[in-house]
């Protein structure tokens, strides 16, 4: 019956996307009138932590041989554990750690497997869930007639909700086996301090309108000023200006942060959608006639090179008044 | 060397999305078909892999007669044989069991398939086909190095990315990285007039359990009318995303 959900850590640290998917899991538990079990591997702090967002209970695993997120251990790791709380439903939040589990846990399970899940399943019986679809372009309602499932939500959409439960810890332990660790991590090069993309709430990105790499510091200021992570259209990555992690839109990353902010991107269909499920979205553009005005809802007619250090000083003058 | 590598056929990058039917089924009227774009960094990548060293590359498709114009596309960007498993490719497991019972018996080195397709964008079938046929998968796989049976590849991370070591067999599934955009092929008449000959053999699908349908699409609301502020005025913007849309 229970619902069992992933609550992944980065460096032994809970994710935000990670809070997200243990209140999605506890209110889903709620609805179907069971508890809400949460599973972390490697997670190097207090797991009571999760209580905050509703799990009734966390299962730890600690082993050597889990220290490094590997895909087929880690999966199977929580079709094992699963079997052991009996959970019939799975939740698992899209990140890249997320995608590369999700679908094994579900073959190995025999799950029915929904991805991008965007809300609470609107009926239990059927099962019947939200999503997203061509390319954010649509959203789709799925039903499954199966009794296990496996939900994996795109971060940003359902939100973190504090609900404050008492929760109990229990270890759980997982043998790997060979075939677990087929692929071994060599190592991990990541951007530190830096926001995932993911799961940034504010997002400054831009476009050819900026002439050329050497242009991107006042994106970079603008960014650092707002907490934002920055971000790129298609063209971009494609010349080379930025790199290819920061691409957004139809064949990059799918987004949906608090605010989005394009500088000097025309809004062509595929970069709006990657971008529009963002809940408010600025345009700076020179051209009154780019498409993207039509999905904004705030927008600057105006040469970048000055209406963006004009934002970085109101931004600034705004900052230090409040 | 044996690759296969597993194409979609979806809606170009640029196509507008309709329903029809009491929104119950995509609208493709109007609609140009394309291999799907993450698919295509994968094919590149297999062309350049038998180039190089040498492979015989398979490209295989789950869909009706109607997708056999993206499997021949394939074929004249330099795939040697295609094979489509003739059945509507309406659920992820079902779909992965189709490919898992044709791949089983076919001792592939190599599966590439892309990290989704762009209409579902379920990003499911690459893992549990590599699950069914007990093989590693790799996600959203944009680096790729071969030397001889052991495969060094890199994945995107939140954030950053992770190289992994291994061996064949295994199941990328890719995107762009793999190769990059301006290697991507258009085929020429010669490639064009070649897939012609080529096998393209259609496969009866076989019995497979499906677990998910779809009961209905839904369009996105329409936006609002944009608020414009005057290019002298953006004091007005920061006040408005501090007071009205409350994000600063």
């Amino acid at each position: 019956m229970a619902v069992l959900v992933y609550a992944e850590s980065w460096n032994g640290s809970f994710k935000k996307a990670t809070f997200e998917a243990v209140s999605y899991a506890a209110q889903l538990a709620n609805k179907i009138g069971t508890d809400a079990i949460a599973i972390t591997i490697a997670h190097q702090g207090d797991a009571n932590e999760l209580g905050n967002y509703g799990a009734n209970k966390v299962l730890t695993i600690t082993n050597d041989t889990l220290n490094t997120f590997n895909n087929q251990s880690y999966a199977h790791a929580i079709v094992s554990a699963s079997n052991h709380v009996s959970a019939e439903t799975v939740v698992i939040s899209n990140t890249n750690n997320g995608k590369a589990i999700a679908p094994i846990i579900a073959a190995k399970r025999e799950s029915a497997l929904i991805t991008n899940a965007i809300e609470l399943p609107s009926t239990l019986s059927p099962f019947t869930i939200k999503r997203k679809a061509f390319s954010s372009k649509a959203f789709a309602l799925f039903s499954s007639d199966s009794n296990e499932k496996v939900i994996s939500i795109t971060p940003n959409a359902f939100g973190i909700h504090e609900i404050q439960v008492s929760t109990t810890i229990e270890s759980f332990s997982y043998n790997t086996t060979d075939s677990d660790q087929r692929l071994k991590s060599v190592s991990v090069d990541s951007a530190t301090g830096k926001i995932p993309l993911p799961e940034a709430e504010l997002v400054v990105s831009a476009g050819r309108g900026l002439k050329g790499p050497e242009n991107w510091g006042m994106i970079e200021e603008l960014a650092d000023l707002l907490g934002a992570a920055t971000a790129c259209s298609k063209p971009v990555s494609d010349i080379g200006w930025r790199s290819h992690s920061e691409h957004v839109g139809q064949t990059g990353i799918a987004i949906n942060p608090q605010l989005y902010i394009a500088v000097g991107i025309s809004g062509a269909i595929q970069h709006l959608a990657g971008v529009n499920a963002s809940k408010n979205i600025v345009v700076i553009n020179t051209d009154p006639e780019a498409p993207f005005f039509k999905a904004a809802d705030y927008g600057i007619v105006g040469d970048a090179f000055e209406v963006v250090p004009k934002l970085i000083e109101a931004i600034k003058t705004h900052k230090s008044n409040n | 060397m044996k690759i296969l590598v597993c194409i979609s056929h979806v809606p170009d990058t640029t196509s507008k999305i309709n329903f029809t039917n009491n929104n119950t089924e995509f609208d493709s009227n109007g609609i140009t078909y394309v291999i799907n774009p993450y698919d295509e960094f994968g094919l590149t990548r297999a062309m350049v892999i038998k180039e190089t060293s040498g492979a015989t590359v398979t490209v295989i498709n789950v869909g009706p007669s109607s997708t056999e114009p993206t499997l021949r596309k394939a074929l004249a960007i330099g795939a040697d044989n295609a094979i489509r498993i003739n059945a509507e490719p309406t659920d992820a497991n079902y779909v992965a069991r189709l490919l898992a019972n044709y791949a089983k018996n076919e001792n592939f080195d190599l599966i590439i398939t892309g990290r989704e397709s762009i209409d579902y964008n379920g990003g499911a079938v690459p893992g549990m086909l590599a699950t069914y046929l007990d093989i590693p998968f790799v996600n959203a796989c944009l680096g790729l190095e071969l030397n001889g049976n052991q495969a060094t590849v890199i994945r995107e991370i939140d954030g950053g990315k992770e190289t992994l070591e291994g061996n064949l067999p295994m199941l990328l599934a890719g995107q762009k990285g793999l190769v990059e955009e301006k290697d991507l092929r258009i085929p020429a008449m010669r490639g064009i007039m070649m897939a012609r000959k080529k096998p393209l053999t259609v496969i009866e699908a076989g019995n497979a359990e499906k677990q998910t349908s779809v009961i209905k699409f839904d369009l996105p609301e329409a936006k609002a009318a944009c608020t414009m502020i005057d290019a002298d005025n953006v004091d007005q913007l920061v006040q408005l995303l501090h007071s009205e849309a409350k994000v600063i």
